[in-house]
């Protein structure tokens, strides 16, 4: 990355490196809440994990884990933690994208857009 | 096992054993925790790699934050490759959904094997190339490294071989949860000529988008449990950072070599089960 307009590369790496740390530490902060107040409440049940069954839709899509985790529900609570720390890597990507562009290099812009267009497609409608 | 605290807690413990262990021996936590759920937790296999992966996410991201200080990722080569990783992760996910779990099992435990053989084989330096490749200045790819003697730079060759390699290496972190940073580090360092430190951080960068774009089927499709891969994440991040803490100080060659041989049996049981269909 040339030093010449844009964000200079060592800016730009320390600035991901911020990012990328923020994210998990977050996550790891709603996922241990989360996790705190799914032990209050089902702490003393049996647990199975032997035979799969999936996760109701309330915890599989985003409107549903961003509604059940609003009111405080521990295993949504958790699962929005989750959605943060797979949203960081990809808050990364929209983030190199950004800076590519300051930079005017067109080919990284168009490749850094391409996997974020992958990545949204996983996370929305794939 | 009696409650969900203890079984919250076994687990929370195991995570943080696999998360140090994975962190000292560089093979990282996702090759131990599917085993350790489904061997000795008795865990369906797609809630485990459900859980392996928001695991594998959290300590790449976090190592990959310290990794970048230092000036050895090559973010052109890990940015241009990704598409190559995500589009395979996509795929891998897709094909966990579709084929039995005994399958799974199966190439999880040859894929183990591999990475236990590349963790204790002599690492080897690739030569670094004198000239510049055709796709490497399309794609401005070659970089610099810092080396004892000073600042180094390298070539960048075998970009189409090393992308289709990357392809497969995605698809493999989609199928089994794991970063497979065994495969990547193959891809960039036997066959694109990237110095090996180069070759292991980058990989180390790239693995958290790949698995991201899994992860984000994994949980559209029901498979990331929040009650188990709450003490999986935690314990796997706490257990990577304390590893990277006590990592200068640590005997890692003998430690590799022991780990490694546990894990080949590891392998051999993930297979045997496979084949039984227990798994």
């Amino acid at each position: 990355m040339s030093e010449s307009h844009g964000l200079s590369e060592k800016r730009f790496e320390s600035l991901i490196g911020t990012l990328l740390r923020a994210g998990v530490v977050l996550a790891a902060a709603v996922v241990l809440a989360g996790g705190v107040l799914y032990l209050k409440k089902y702490g003393g049940v049996k647990p199975d994990y032997r035979i799969f069954q999936g996760e109701p839709i309330e915890l599989r899509s985003l409107s549903g884990i961003f509604g059940d985790a609003v009111t405080f529900h521990s295993r949504g609570l958790i699962q929005l933690g989750l959605l943060i720390l797979i949203a960081t890597p990809i808050a990364r990507v929209a983030f190199s994208v950004v800076a590519y562009v300051s930079e005017r290099d067109w080919l990284y812009t168009a490749i850094t857009l391409l996997v974020l267009g992958i990545l949204i497609y996983s996370l929305t409608s794939a | 096992m009696n409650g969900t605290l203890e079984f919250t807690l076994l687990i929370a413990a195991g995570s943080f054993l696999a998360g140090l262990l994975g962190s000292l021996t560089g093979l990282g936590g996702g090759v131990i925790i599917v085993p350790l759920l489904t061997l000795v937790f008795g865990v369906d296999i797609r809630y485990a790699i459900g859980a392996s992966l928001v695991s594998v996410i959290a300590t790449s991201s976090g190592a990959a934050a310290a990794f970048l200080k230092e000036g050895f990722s090559n973010i052109r080569v890990g940015m241009f490759l990704e598409v190559a990783t995500t589009v395979g992760a996509l795929c891998g996910a897709y094909l966990a959904t579709r084929i039995p779990t005994a399958a799974i099992a199966i190439i999880f435990g040859i894929v183990l094997l591999y990475s236990a053989w590349t963790s204790i084989k002599p690492v080897t330096e690739v030569p670094i190339q004198e000239t510049e490749g055709r796709f490497a200045r399309l794609l401005k790819l070659d970089g610099t490294y810092p080396t004892p003697e000073g600042i180094r730079t390298y070539h960048v060759r075998g970009v189409p071989l090393g992308f289709g390699l990357m392809y497969v290496a995605g698809a493999l972190s989609g199928l089994l949860g794991i970063g497979s940073g065994a495969v990547k580090v193959l891809a960039m360092d036997r066959t694109m000529s990237i110095p090996f430190k180069v070759s292991t951080t980058t990989s180390n960068f790239m693995i958290g988008v790949t698995a991201a774009a899994s992860a984000g089927i994994y949980l559209r499709r029901g498979y990331l449990d929040p009650g188990l891969a709450m003490p999986v994440m935690l314990g796997v991040l706490l257990g990577a950072l304390v590893g990277a803490r006590i990592l200068p100080e640590a005997k890692v060659r003998t430690l590799r070599i022991v780990f490694s041989i546990a894990i080949a049996a590891v392998a051999v049981e993930m297979i045997f089960e496979g084949v039984r269909g227990n798994l």
